[in-house]
């Protein structure tokens, strides 16, 4: 179970968080919601460890033990997993062999062998299928020049290779055409299982309606303001959120 | 980038920085027309070695330091060094590796260059010169029934004089440049290839160079000759106790590739680079390195990978004199900690259609200064030359500097210049996005730089790729915090 307790964020001076909660139990999809600079995408990079922030009250645990002093790659380990909404390029490292490194890196960390090449390509073979890439793909640099699209179906990729516990899917549907959007949700689905929590970060229904929440949250100021069903989503579409700013 | 992660990016240890204790001969410090005649009389040379090395020390007293590269040292005592040190065992010629001391098989085991032959790399010959004599070279008969002469250039100037004078000094003349007629007075030792005609050299040939003894220069020397359709792959290592005063090395690498030879050159240069936390001490690799295309179809192709010494001065080049030859430069050069390094490449185009390619990688990180200095001229001569110039720089960090001199000089209109630049900076968002994949961020800057780097290494023989790759991690460990 992932809990965020009345955590609070700042970045530069500048409070984001202030005192955020949320439980987020296996098999469970969470949707937050929320204007513009509420600071929907901080948390995600918060709770993930990005170094540009300082938490200044709060904690976030995993399974009841604090992650705040791990590493964000000992964050990762324990089975978080954060799809950016703006994929970072890493020129000259092969895609392919970046999947394979951070396949490896969590064998390794669960005491396992790791896999040589050709056992990890026929591993990975089942997952480009899901999200309709070919190996052409992973012969180029890790999201260099990609389209939006491509960038958001290694996003998920990537998911579907680490198999993590904790998913924070950052805005993945901005800049996604409606094909990209169908083959994102689709392998989403099929990923969700009972094991894994969502937090899908979204400004717009039509995510939602592919990847169908549990609960909706909607965040104003670094704050969770109102909680319901996915009922709420549709509601917010129809009256925005001036309604809920006080 | 945090300032946590850069401090331990300059903390990182030197492996090779052990003294072999070993009983060494070693000629008064300084140097004058006695020191000269006395390394000439010690390695028993004919008179024309005499006459070439006094001719050479004449010419250097009336020379300059060079003062143009990006670097900065303090004045250079010449008369403070040790021009001559020998390990005292073995006096005599050794008949076999047995004979030689077990003290430095042991140095060179220690250093992963095993000598005896049943241990050695596969297909890979090595000659291990230890201060200014060579201890061991492997495989040398096997390489002789294939006609190809690998061995130390005492021993080629003994055995072979007329190849020795014909081609000593005909590409680095000794009046090229202060250290290149310091060295030609003074060199100590190196090794000589020779491929004779159609020959294909059945096996990769190493040298590797090892400083041991305190205040010695060690002044080297190379000579690889390839005749017509043969062709040779060779490759040199070079490593050095730790010192808190400056070694100077001062080595001359000179190659020849007559119609359709092919001479692929690489080297892994990881010298003592100083004190990383006071930059006391280090290797000053003031090195010149050039290669002649003087058949036609010829190619000479440097690929180096630059890690260590205080200070790097050095451009291995090629003059593409036969129609058609081909030169290629690829490096990488990266400085950490206080280091210090100019290095680049010349490409002189005289022929007709002659052809060359450079690709330079520059590292930077520390409080270190990377600096590329190139010169492609395209003679009059060189109708239909052809050039392509990629000159990439990497900043890890913020107290370091990179600079990129490239120097263009056409005198005929048929020719094509081409020259692309980039300098890119590791990301803090990169190393996020791949920690949040679960990768530390020390694996995730050897990603990054071995994919900046992976032009050049992939000119690599195979066998010395992992290795390049290896020490370019080792060399940034503890990068990160």
């Amino acid at each position: 179970m992932l809990e965020i307790k009345t955590l609070c964020a700042k970045i530069n001076e500048t409070d984001i968080l202030k005192g955020l909660s949320l439980t987020v139990k296996p098999g469970e999809i969470h949707a937050i919601m929320g204007p513009n600079g509420s600071g929907k995408s901080t948390l995600s990079k918060v709770v993930c460890g990005h170094p540009s922030y300082e938490i200044t009250g709060g904690d976030v645990t995993i399974d009841g033990e604090s992650i705040l002093e791990d590493a964000p790659d000992v964050r990762a380990q324990k089975g978080l997993f954060m799809a950016f909404q703006y994929p970072v390029e890493i020129p000259g490292v092969h895609n392919g062999n970046f999947l394979r490194m951070i396949y490896n890196a969590k064998r390794k960390a669960t005491g396992l062998d790791e896999l040589d090449p050709l056992e990890f390509e026929t591993f990975l073979q089942e997952k480009l299928k899901m999200v309709e890439m070919d190996d052409l793909f992973l012969e180029r640099a890790v999201n260099h020049g990609f389209s939006g699209g491509e960038k958001k179906r290694n996003e998920i990729l990537q998911m579907l290779v680490l198999e993590p516990r904790f998913v924070f899917l950052d805005e993945t549907d901005s800049g996604l055409d409606i094909d990209a959007l169908r083959i994102v949700s689709k392998a989403v689905n099929q990923y969700k299982n009972t094991q894994t929590g969502f937090v899908v970060i979204t400004h717009y229904q039509r995510l939602l309606s592919h990847i169908v929440p549990d609960v909706v949250h909607v965040m104003v100021d670094g704050q969770l303001v109102k909680t319901g069903d996915k009922s709420l989503a549709l509601e917010l579409e129809e009256k925005g959120y001036d309604w809920l700013l006080t | 980038m945090s300032q946590e992660l850069l401090d331990t990016l300059t903390s990182q240890d030197y492996p090779y920085g052990f003294v072999t204790d070993i009983a060494s001969d070693t000629a008064p410090k300084g140097l004058n027309e006695a020191i000269i005649r006395l390394i000439s009389a010690n390695k028993k040379e004919p008179d024309f070695m005499l006459a070439f090395r006094l001719k050479a020390y004449k010419h250097w007293l009336t020379m300059t330091e060079p003062s143009w590269a990006n670097v900065a040292y303090p004045p250079i005592d010449f008369q403070a060094i040790h021009y001559y040190a020998a390990p005292k065992t073995p006096p005599k010629k050794l008949n076999s590796l047995d004979e030689v001391d077990p003290e430095l098989l042991r140095t060179f085991a220690k250093l992963g260059i095993p000598l005896t032959e049943q241990k050695q790399l596969a297909g890979v010959a090595v000659d291990a010169i230890f201060d200014s004599v060579s201890v061991a070279t492997t495989y040398k008969e096997k390489l002789l029934q294939h006609g190809v002469i690998f061995c130390p250039l005492s021993e080629a100037v003994e055995k072979y004089p007329e190849l020795i004078k014909q081609y000593l000094g005909s590409v680095v003349s000794y009046t090229d440049n202060f250290y290149a007629a310091l060295n030609a007075a003074v060199f100590t030792e190196g090794s000589f290839v020779y491929v004779p005609k159609n020959i294909v050299c059945p096996m990769e040939l190493s040298t590797y160079f090892r400083i041991n003894t305190a205040d010695t220069g060690q002044f080297e020397r190379t000579l690889i000759v390839c005749e017509e359709y043969a062709s040779v792959s060779y490759l040199e290592g070079c490593t050095a106790p730790k010192f808190d005063t400056n070694q100077l090395h001062a080595a001359v690498v000179e190659l020849v590739a007559l119609d359709h030879a092919n001479i692929k050159y690489s080297t892994v240069q990881n010298w003592y680079a100083g004190d990383p936390k006071t930059g006391q001490g280090g290797i000053y690799n003031f090195v010149t390195k050039r290669g002649k295309c003087l058949g036609k179809q010829s190619k000479i192709s440097w690929t180096q990978v630059e890690t260590g010494s205080a200070i790097t001065w050095k451009y291995p080049s090629c003059v593409l004199i036969g129609e058609g030859s081909v030169g290629e430069f690829y490096s990488v050069a990266l400085t950490n900690h206080f280091q210090q390094a100019d290095t680049g490449t010349k490409m002189i185009h005289i022929g007709k259609n002659t052809k060359s390619t450079i690709v330079s990688k520059g590292i930077s990180a520390g409080r270190s200064h990377n600096t590329y200095r190139g010169i492609v001229q395209m003679n009059k001569s060189a109708i239909g030359a052809h050039n392509f110039t990629q000159c990439d720089s990497m900043l890890i960090g913020n107290r370091c500097s990179a600079n990129t001199f490239p120097t263009i000089d056409v005198r005929n209109a048929s020719s094509t210049v081409g020259h692309e630049a980039t300098t890119v900076k590791i990301s803090e968002d990169q190393l996020f996005y791949c920690a949040q994949r679960g990768i530390s961020q020390e694996d995730a800057i050897a990603a990054i730089i071995n994919g900046f780097c992976k032009d050049v290494f992939k000119e690599l023989p195979t066998e010395f790729a992992v290795e390049a790759t290896q020490l370019l991690g080792l060399k940034l460990e503890n990068s990160v915090g």
